[in-house]
């Protein structure tokens, strides 16, 4: 396409390289048609958490806690106060008698807490002088309460008050909790999974440690609740472990790359990095979760237990966030800078000899013939469907860290190159443009 | 006195031939039929045979002394009127001032009375010398001139006679202001003087009256002698003196409260009310003293106890006014009025600053009226209808700075102690005879002001009544009445009257209500049957009607009526200016023209959008055929005139270096003479590539342009041409950016709509590679090595009008015009598109979102014409305007602007 400008025969191989997976330009499904970009981090932003129907938060590694406004792109509060990088972002509904209010609660490097007020940008709570910085935040509203996470398990009350805490024996701490039913929780660090109970007495809570999941080979990178009866981890080397939320046992086991980590890198790469296959990212629905294993993306039925839809090289280099949008759309973003959106769509013939283009996006052109053999196996799954790239978002310069979806169809990015970018619908904003400009011109009584 | 052989008839030659010279045609004359007959094909050589190359204002004066003589020109340069005879020139104009004619005592009235004159408006000619002039004739007070009045006279002298008829109501504006500017400083002046000589009165009259007190008690015997008689009479004469003087303070402290029948008379009401308090102060202060005074006076030299009561009052009076710091002078027996006696400077009869202002306001004055007639007018029309537009000049225009800036500073009564801020009073232009605007007749509001007004007036008026000097006001009135007339021709005189009426409905409408325009108004008939009555001409008043009423008839039916005709000469004209004033590239020059750029070209605009108005299919553009400028017919007719510029434009190879030539980008304003240098530019990049319609169909849909090349010089200038199709460049074409050496990020493509990029071979140039090819959906690159453009493709028919290779334009001024005209015309339809509400909201609440698309998809196909691509044009365009309307201009920094784009797969063009 850009041979023309480039000119030489290097550049335009890695032109084609790229365009494996290259739509092109024509994206009539894509409806991201208007964008802004919000200006205003320094540094990476690396959360987003979404406030309510129209105001979303970003925080980074500049210590920036911003909320806008994603109607309008408006920056309507700067929170500062942390002064290293953010850890963590999460909202808590402080549900009164009479309204409930939504503040965001922020982690820093710098050991502190932060309660803040997004309505008018006063830092409400702080805690400053822990311990270790915390890594992750888990709210559990009906108690509330909440938990951070980091070389020590803590648990607070809404006025920031330390309720109990356990100290952890493993060195690389807590980077994940959820929660699970009969007020347990569940921490990921490194290769182990640990349930802890919540005792909530009147006066007093504790925790207890209560059982130890330690199945995972390598570190587990991904840990999600997929219905109230399941929840999913992935590790570093691409297992993928579907675990009952109940008694803590063991649904499934995946090993997503395995094959092919066995079979064809030493034919490509020599070997396979560990990042290739390692579950970056989990997302479900309920039904389906998803999970980006490196640049790729798999879909996995929770009904049948087993893969529904895969895409081995969905993005050119690590994916760093994912979202199911309905049970047949995907986002996801990546590192490369873009978002990508995906359809789940049923493969055209299982006789067609078009299959072998289905081989190709398997692996990268030439290495599909060696490819070929072991992907076989995942063909054998009978209900096998495809994921076809509908279009794809291009504006940041940088990783894409994460992303907000909000009603309609409009997408809030943060990425390294220090920006947020607002995608709308183009359709729906200029049609609300107009309603304005219609508006207006009632109120100026000129119409 | 119009009969003078000093004025010259303002008749045309062809009116000799017609006895019944036909009513004034609704279309003024100008505007539909040539000009000139035919033979005299160039209209700059009229103006040959003037003895000055430039018009100018002159100021003389009529001295008591010496005559008629011409006190200053502006511009203040020795080479403006050249071998022009000034002092002629002057005795000229000043001989045919009658406004003078009354002065000194009336007929019984014991005090001399202060002359009220309105100013006089006179258009005369010199044909012999080729000079034409509007000549404004005011009189100023001198407490030392002979019958107390100076009078002086200002005239707009200009080798185009037409100009000045046609101008005339503009200029009597402007000189009414400076006129009024100027006497409102000379009242303050005359008051000022005035004190002074009363108190040098006082001063002198106490003074006799002790050195005869002190003779009555040295020799009391002598009371009858020769000298004390003398001392006696010159006591009384002082007196005499002193009532003159002061009912002299008091006349010009009644000035503001007399009825004004100059229609133009707008002063500043602060400045007014000011130096009326300051008046009545005065006149306070020194009634005290009648009370005494006329006691002495009644018993003629009055007995001691008198006089020292007197002296009482007086030395009180002196202790009171120490605050000014005048020394009372003793004054000698009145000598007569002596010949070698130094008059006051126009200056020293003004007071300083007003002086200044007004000098400022002739100046302004001048500048304005700068340029041919034709010129003028465009630029006259072309700010009217720009006016109009407000909402899409924003897309193409250049801004217009401030709307206060426009015109109506022209009529604010200028104030130069800078009151005006408060005391503004907007009034329209004189509509002249470009676009009349629809004058609101509505006297009900007004009927009821203005009876409050006339009862304050009758209280006023009968408080004049009381004073001494009504019946000479009456007197005044009438002869005023007479001097209102203009001294032109009998055929000549309708026009006046239309225009006249037109001037005086339009202060009706808008000016705000103030104690003097009652009576103005209501004598406005009077005036126009007064100036029958003096001109022997019968035109009775309601053969006027029919032309007034064409001025009040709706803006479109006037206007479209008008603007045919109006289009092509004047573009033609303006063509012709330009070649004419490009070799001589002044300064002054290089200021007037600022404005004109858009000038012939916007005058189109509402004509466009009228159309569509009315009609509502402008489908065809063939629809309107007044509207298309005759593009080929008339681009021959000049590139027989230019072909050697022409070729010069089209082939100059472009030698680069030359980076002065396009300063956009540089954050500078963009100049016309620079967008005439695009113009050119953008027509040999028209003529040169094929696909400058793709290139010109992505700037006008929104889609960013990267001209992409090696050479600096060459994409600069490229850009610079290419900048002039960017909607909305902003004041300062913020949104073309000339030349970028590195890689650019996704902010810089939707901040920019127009880049230049640096092709390199360094690792910046494979960074720049990438950023080109990453964003590629996003822009369109313009490969200028290469001579290749990669963009959407366009098969539209919109542009192929603006962007046809085998153009037969050559010139690129010619070019830019041509431009601006169908730059205006998308406007148009873009702000029906936008303002047209069933074609964004549902009708009813039946419909769904997919019938308004529907319905707009519709629009824009069948009754724009418009294919898909020419539809993306106009939504980009609609989509601005939107923006641009909604845009708070308080809040707009914080949020970022949105950036829209189409998925559409791009193909790559060549030459």
């Amino acid at each position: 396409m850009l041979r023309w400008i480039l000119g030489s025969r290097e550049a335009q191989g890695s032109v084609e390289k790229s365009s494996v997976l290259c739509i092109g330009e024509e994206q009539p499904q894509n409806c991201f048609t208007e964008l802004q970009v919000l200006k205003g981090h320094f540094d990476i932003v690396r959360f987003l958490v979404q406030i309510d129907d129209f105001r979303c938060a970003s925080a980074g590694d500049d210590g920036l806690v911003l909320v806008w406004n994603v109607e309008t792109g408006e920056k309507l509060q700067e929170l500062r106060g942390h002064s290293q990088q953010i850890t963590a972002l999460t909202t808590f509904v402080c549900r009164s008698e009479l309204k409930s209010q939504t503040l965001l609660i922020t982690a820093s490097s710098d050991r502190s807490l932060s309660l803040w007020d997004p309505d008018t940008g006063n830092r409400v709570q702080t805690i400053s002088d822990l311990q270790s910085s915390v890594k992750c935040l888990l709210v559990l509203e009906r108690l509330c309460l909440f938990l951070s996470g980091g070389e020590e398990l803590c648990v607070w009350n809404e006025d920031f008050q330390l309720q109990c805490h356990q100290q952890n024996h493993s060195d690389t701490g807590i980077f994940v909790l959820i929660e699970l039913p009969k007020n347990c929780v569940a921490a990921a660090m490194d290769k182990e999974i640990v349930i802890y109970r919540l005792t909530v007495s009147a006066n007093s809570r504790s925790l207890t440690e209560m059982h130890r999941l330690s199945d995972h080979r390598d570190q587990i990178r991904a840990l999600i609740n997929v219905n109230d009866n399941m929840f999913a981890s992935g590790s570093h080397v691409g297992e993928f472990i579907l675990w009952d939320a109940v008694n803590w046992s063991i649904l499934a086991y995946e090993h997503i790359l395995w094959e092919e980590s066995q079979s064809a890198s030493e034919i490509r790469m020599g070997s396979a990095k560990p990042s290739e296959m390692s579950i970056q990212h989990l997302c479900s629905n309920g039904k389906l979760v998803l999970a980006a294993v490196g640049g790729g993306l798999y879909v996995y039925s929770v009904l049948t237990k087993a893969v529904v839809a895969y895409r081995k090289v969905a993005h050119d280099s690590n994916v760093l966030h994912t979202m199911l949008l309905s049970d047949s759309k995907l986002l996801s973003c990546s590192e490369d800078g873009s978002v990508r959106l995906w359809e789940i769509q049923d493969l055209p013939l299982p006789a067609e000899p078009a299959s072998a283009g289905f081989f190709g996006m398997l692996t990268f052109g030439r290495s599909s013939k060696q490819a070929g053999p072991p992907s076989k196996k995942v063909l054998d799954v009978p209900d096998l469907k495809m994921l076809e790239l509908i279009g794809d978002l291009i504006g940041h310069s940088g990783a894409i860290q994460m992303f907000v979806n909000f009603k309609e169809n409009s997408l809030v990015t943060c990425s390294a190159d220090h920006l947020l970018i607002l995608w709308k619908n183009g359709e729906r904003q200029s049609h609300l443009r107009s309603l304005a400009l219609f508006q207006k011109l009632e109120e100026n009584g000129t119409l | 006195m119009i009969g003078s052989p000093d004025v010259v008839a303002f008749t045309k030659e062809d009116d000799y031939g017609q006895p019944n010279p036909e009513p004034w045609p609704a279309l003024p004359e100008e505007f539909s039929i040539p000009l000139y007959p035919p033979a005299d094909s160039n209209p700059w050589a009229k103006t040959s045979y003037a003895k000055f190359t430039k018009d100018f204002i002159l100021i003389s004066e009529f001295s008591e002394q010496v005559g008629p003589q011409p006190l200053l020109t502006i511009p203040d340069e020795p080479k403006v009127c050249g071998t022009f005879d000034l002092n002629y020139f002057s005795l000229r104009i000043m001989s045919v001032d009658y406004q003078a004619s009354f002065v000194g005592h009336p007929p019984g009235s014991g005090y001399p009375r202060l002359s009220f004159v309105e100013d006089s408006r006179v258009v005369l000619g010199d044909s012999k010398e080729g000079a034409f002039a509007y000549v404004h004739h005011l009189t100023l007070y001198d407490l030392e001139a002979r019958g107390f009045v100076r009078p002086f006279c200002m005239a707009y002298v200009s080798a185009d006679e037409r100009k000045i008829m046609l101008q005339f109501q503009e200029l009597s504006l402007r000189f009414s202001q400076a006129s009024e500017c100027l006497k409102a400083g000379n009242r303050r002046a005359f008051a000022k003087e005035l004190q002074r000589k009363l108190q040098d009165l006082e001063y002198t009259h106490s003074v006799l009256q002790q050195e005869e007190g002190l003779q009555r008690e040295a020799a009391p015997q002598t009371r009858y002698s020769a000298h004390a008689v003398e001392k006696a009479n010159e006591l009384a004469n002082v007196e005499k003196s002193i009532y003159e003087h002061r009912d002299l303070l008091k006349q010009i402290t009644s000035y503001h409260r007399r009825p004004r029948r100059d229609p133009h008379a707008a002063t500043c009401h602060k400045c007014m009310s000011e130096c009326l308090a300051e008046c009545e102060d005065l006149l306070e202060k020194f009634s005290k003293l009648a009370g005494p005074l006329g006691c002495t006076g009644k018993k003629v030299s009055g007995d001691e106890t008198d006089g020292e009561a007197g002296e009482d009052e007086l030395e009180d009076e002196e202790g009171l006014r120490r605050r000014p710091s005048y020394t009372p002078q003793l004054i000698r027996a009145k000598s007569a009025k002596c010949f070698d006696k130094r008059l006051k400077t126009l200056q020293e009869l003004c007071d300083e600053t007003f002086y200044e202002a007004s000098i400022e306001l002739l100046k302004e004055t001048e500048k304005s009226f700068r340029g041919d007639l034709c010129y003028l007018y465009t630029c006259r029309l072309d700010t009217a209808l720009r006016r109009k537009q407000r909402l899409t000049n924003f897309l193409f225009e250049e801004e217009t700075c401030n709307d206060s800036n426009e015109d109506e500073v022209i009529i604010r009564p200028i104030c130069p102690v800078n009151h005006s801020v408060e005391s503004y009073t907007v009034l329209k232009p004189p509509h002249i005879v470009l676009a009349p605007e629809p004058l609101e007749d509505t006297p009900e509001p007004f009927s009821e002001t203005s009876h409050t007004l006339e009862s304050e007036l009758g209280l006023g008026e009968s408080h004049l009544e009381s004073s001494p000097s009504d019946q000479t006001l009456e007197t005044q009135d009438s002869s005023e009445e007479t001097k209102g007339s203009y001294s032109s021709g009998t055929s000549r005189n309708k026009p006046q009257h239309n225009l006249d009426t037109v001037k005086y409905d339009a202060r009706d409408s808008d000016f705000t209500p103030d104690h003097e325009r009652e009576s103005s108004s209501e004598d406005m008939e009077t005036t126009v049957g007064d100036d029958e009555g003096v001109n022997g001409d019968h035109t009775p008043v309601s053969l006027l009607e029919p032309d007034a009423e064409c001025e009040e008839t709706p803006v479109e039916v006037c206007e479209s009526d008008m603007l045919l005709p109006i289009d092509t000469t004047c573009c033609m004209a303006q063509d012709g200016f330009i070649y004419e004033d490009l070799p001589v590239p002044t300064e002054s020059h290089h200021n007037t023209r600022a404005q004109p750029p858009q000038t012939l070209v916007v005058n189109q605009e509402p004509q466009a959008l009228h159309v569509l108005q009315d009609h509502y299919t402008i489908g065809s553009p063939s629809k309107s055929p007044g509207l298309e400028l005759p593009v080929a017919q008339h681009a021959d007719t000049v590139s027989r005139v230019s072909v050697e510029d022409g070729s010069d434009c089209t082939m100059s190879a472009s030698t680069g270096s030359d980076r002065t030539l396009s300063p956009i980008g540089y954050g500078g304003v963009v100049t016309l003479r620079q967008k005439k240098k695009a113009g050119q530019g953008a027509l040999r990049f028209v003529r040169q590539y094929p696909f400058a319609m793709q290139a010109l169909w992505c700037l006008l849909s929104g889609r960013t342009l990267v001209v992409f090349g090696e050479d600096e010089g060459r994409v600069r200038k490229l850009v610079a041409a290419l900048a002039l199709f960017v909607p909305c460049p902003g004041k300062c074409a913020e949104r073309v950016q000339a030349w970028v050496s590195g890689p650019f990020s996704l902010t810089d493509i939707y901040r920019w709509k127009l880049i230049g990029l640096q092709r390199a071979s360094s690792p910046v140039g494979s960074s720049t590679l990438y950023s080109l090819s990453r964003y590629s959906r996003y822009i369109s690159i313009l490969d200028i090595d290469q001579k290749t453009l990669l963009c959407p493709p366009y098969r539209g028919h919109l542009l192929s009008n603006m962007a046809d290779h085998r153009t037969y334009i050559r010139r690129g001024s010619t070019y830019f015009l041509h431009l601006q005209s169908m730059l205006c015309r998308l406007a148009a339809k873009a702000f029906l598109l936008t303002f047209t509400h069933h074609l964004h909201l549902p009708v009813s609440s039946k419909e769904g979102p997919e019938v308004v698309l529907g319905r707009r998809h519709c629009f824009l196909q069948e009754q724009l014409g418009l294919g898909e691509e020419d539809s993306q044009i106009l939504l980009y365009l609609s989509q601005l305007i939107t923006q641009y309307y909604l845009q708070n201009p308080t809040e707009s920094p914080t949020v970022s602007p949105c950036f829209s784009f189409k998925y559409i797969t791009s193909v790559l063009y060549k030459i």
